[in-house]
């Protein structure tokens, strides 16, 4: 693990190019991509995490941490995939049909892809069907739902109900979140669960993944 | 016209219910003319706006103004201005919102024959543009509707019209969030101020073949996003801060373009707005945490002309339904401003209100009646809107320093280090054309230029 101090440190300080750098160095050497991404990427972004938790960063240092993630991420990807290592989880973000608020569902993304999830974006007013279609598409995981509306809350329950006419309901994980919603509300729908901001909803989805 | 001088002489002159220029609207209501009015606003419980559901929303804006207008006659409060804010689908579809506000004005002007209530109904139209991403400002279906939805406010019984509008939003909610002070630029003071003289003109131009008044905007997708994310702890404070003051510019060019008040409830630059234009304005505050915290609770009751409880949902508290509560509450509020300038005490009220919050967050200070005279100076002294929005955002650093170097403001050292990274970036970024080079890479993207007259 220590010699990944460098690259964590990396990571945390959001020097993409530096991780780059520093990727392809172990890579040359042979190490295993697995061997780098657990070693050296996640734990510095688990410490930018904390580091959030505690109020040491906001999103924007979450945000450049992230970007230097991804640039060891591309570097690993290929390598990852060919020895069938997966993201934590796969998850399709989405505000629903009638709603166009989407800053609370950028930073989930931000967040979750923060936390090595991959994270699809439906982005705003998106109806049922399409949350259906492209779950399956892309064979996700979790399905997050957002809405700022008490208007637009019954398309969650659509939504969910959707799910179920396909039939694939309980392939996936459904998660909402918004300012009017409540846990109540996501028991009510059958969802299955409720984050009450972004922070939460990293918890609630590495539970639903059963990470 | 282009404000080029405050419409007050100090920031001591700006009082609760007074403005330069009183204005009259409704059943015989003059706002700014010595008393504080509540502005009461209410939204549905959980259901969904569609042709199917049509008499049930109508029975449930009978039950909310019909309850809110009973318990303001029964507390003989002088005046009120109910405002009708659209859900996206009540702009959409003209129907629902048309039908909704004939029936809201139709209960007003009962409530005024029965009781002698005076009141005004403020229609705010959904901004529904930002529906397509990237959103097309100015062509297009949505922003047809969107004005037809003005219009038919208006026929309908709307004696203010007002928007929450949302031109350069799209770049500015992934500048906040990277603290991309280039983006933000490029944002409140390129792509906003264009987009707001578009819009109003439009909007004067329909407030002025139907008769009624062009009220004002505000720059809540902008300022109040970034308020509540700092609150939240994922931007800093600071941050959000300077974004208000430089959103003021973009909110000042609806006046500019014939506005003449009340500014909207969410609007907390209505301050600055007042400075300058001397129009009525209306705030939100404590009375207004049902719809969402803020640090402004007390201090953005001292210059205001309405008090507003933002909105809150239909639901049955203790004592009745949500709305008539908040009516209740907001009466009780504008009754104490009341009395204290009858009774002589309007200076008393105003300094504890001002003292209460002034210096407990950099949000409340940036809203202080001192801090916005500062930054209307700030905006009136230049011509154009992107150094408008520079200089607000530079004053407001400035005061943000001056609290700090005197012990009356504490800040995390972060946040320090922030408010000096801005500073250095909003003098840095000088001119559109540096802004634009370092913004366009990577936002260029998310908006189209052309929409913009760009």
């Amino acid at each position: 693990m220590e010699k990944y101090v460098e690259l964590q440190e990396s990571i945390i300080s959001g020097k993409k190019d530096k991780v780059g750098e520093l990727t392809q160095r172990f890579l040359d050497d042979g190490r295993p991509a697995k061997e780098i991404l657990d070693e050296g990427l996640i734990p510095g972004m688990a410490v930018v995490g904390r580091k959030f938790q505690e109020g040491e960063y906001f999103i924007p240092e979450m945000l450049l941490s992230a970007r230097a993630l991804n640039v060891g991420l591309d570097l690993l990807k290929p390598l990852l995939e060919a020895s069938d290592v997966k993201p934590v989880a796969k998850v399709l973000v989405g505000t629903v049909k009638g709603d166009i608020h989407d800053i609370g569902k950028n930073l989930v993304s931000i967040m979750l892809r923060g936390g090595g999830f991959e994270v699809i974006d439906a982005g705003v007013d998106v109806s049922p069907d399409t949350f259906v279609q492209m779950a399956k598409e892309s064979s996700v995981d979790i399905v997050g739902l957002s809405a700022l509306l008490t208007t637009t809350m019954p398309s969650m329950q659509e939504t969910v109900e959707a799910f179920k006419s396909d039939g694939s309901r309980d392939k996936i994980k459904i998660m909402i979140g918004g300012a009017p919603v409540t846990t109540e509300y996501a028991e009510k729908i059958g969802a299955d669960g409720y984050a009450q901001n972004a922070s939460l909803a990293i918890e609630m989805a590495r539970n639903l993944a059963g990470v | 016209m282009v404000y080029d001088s405050l419409a007050y002489n100090s920031s001591g002159e700006m009082l609760f219910g007074k403005a330069i220029h009183p204005l009259s609207c409704g059943s015989d209501l003059v706002l700014g003319d010595g008393l504080v009015f509540p502005e009461v606003n209410f939204t549905l419980p959980i259901m969904q706006v569609n042709e199917d559901n049509r008499a049930k929303i109508l029975k449930q804006y009978e039950d909310m103004v019909g309850t809110v207008l009973n318990r303001l006659a029964i507390l003989q409060v002088p005046g009120a201005v109910i405002e009708f804010e659209h859900a996206p689908q009540m702009t959409e579809y003209l129907d629902i919102g048309g039908d909704i506000t004939a029936l809201t004005k139709q209960l007003m002007d009962d409530c005024y024959q029965k009781h002698g209530l005076k009141t005004a109904l403020r229609a705010t139209i959904c901004d529904i543009r930002e529906k397509e991403r990237p959103p097309k400002m100015r062509t297009g279906e949505l922003v047809q509707r969107m004005f037809e939805s003005f219009r038919l406010g208006a026929v309908k019984g709307a004696d203010l019209l007002s928007i929450e509008s949302t031109g350069g939003k799209e770049v500015n909610d992934r500048a906040l969030m990277e603290a991309n002070l280039p983006g933000l630029l490029l944002s409140l003071g390129i792509l906003a101020p264009r987009d707001m003289h578009f819009l109003w003109n439009e909007i004067n131009k329909i407030a002025a073949d139907e008769n009624v008044i062009a009220a004002g905007d505000s720059a809540c997708a902008f300022a109040n996003t970034a308020m509540i994310l700092a609150d939240q702890g994922y931007i800093p404070n600071v941050l959000a801060a300077v974004v208000r003051a430089m959103s003021a510019v973009r909110s000042l060019v609806a006046f500019e373009e014939g506005a003449v008040g009340p500014s909207k409830d969410c609007a907390y630059e209505g301050p600055v707005i007042k400075a300058i234009t001397g129009y009525p304005i209306s705030m939100e505050g404590k009375s207004a945490a049902c719809a969402h915290f803020s640090h402004m609770g007390n201090i953005a009751m001292a210059v205001t002309d309405l008090w507003s409880n933002e909105s809150v949902q239909n639901v049955k508290l203790l004592s009745g339904f949500a709305p008539e509560v908040f009516a209740e509450v907001l009466t009780y509020d504008c009754r104490l401003m009341n009395e204290a300038v009858a009774e002589g005490d309007e200076d008393i009220i105003r300094k504890l209100l001002i003292k209460s919050d002034e210096y407990k967050s950099v949000h409340a200070l940036i809203v202080s009646p001192d801090s916005s005279y500062q930054i209307a100076q700030a905006i009136v002294a230049e011509k154009s809107d992107f150094e408008r929005t520079r200089q607000a955002g530079l004053t407001a650093c400035s005061i943000i320093e001056a609290a700090v170097q005197e012990n009356k403001l504490t800040l995390r050292d972060r946040e320090i280090t922030y408010l000096n990274r801005i500073e250095d970036e909003l003098t840095k970024y000088s001119s559109e054309e540096t802004v634009l080079e370092a913004a366009l890479p990577d936002y260029k993207d998310l908006f189209l230029s052309s929409e913009y007259g760009l």
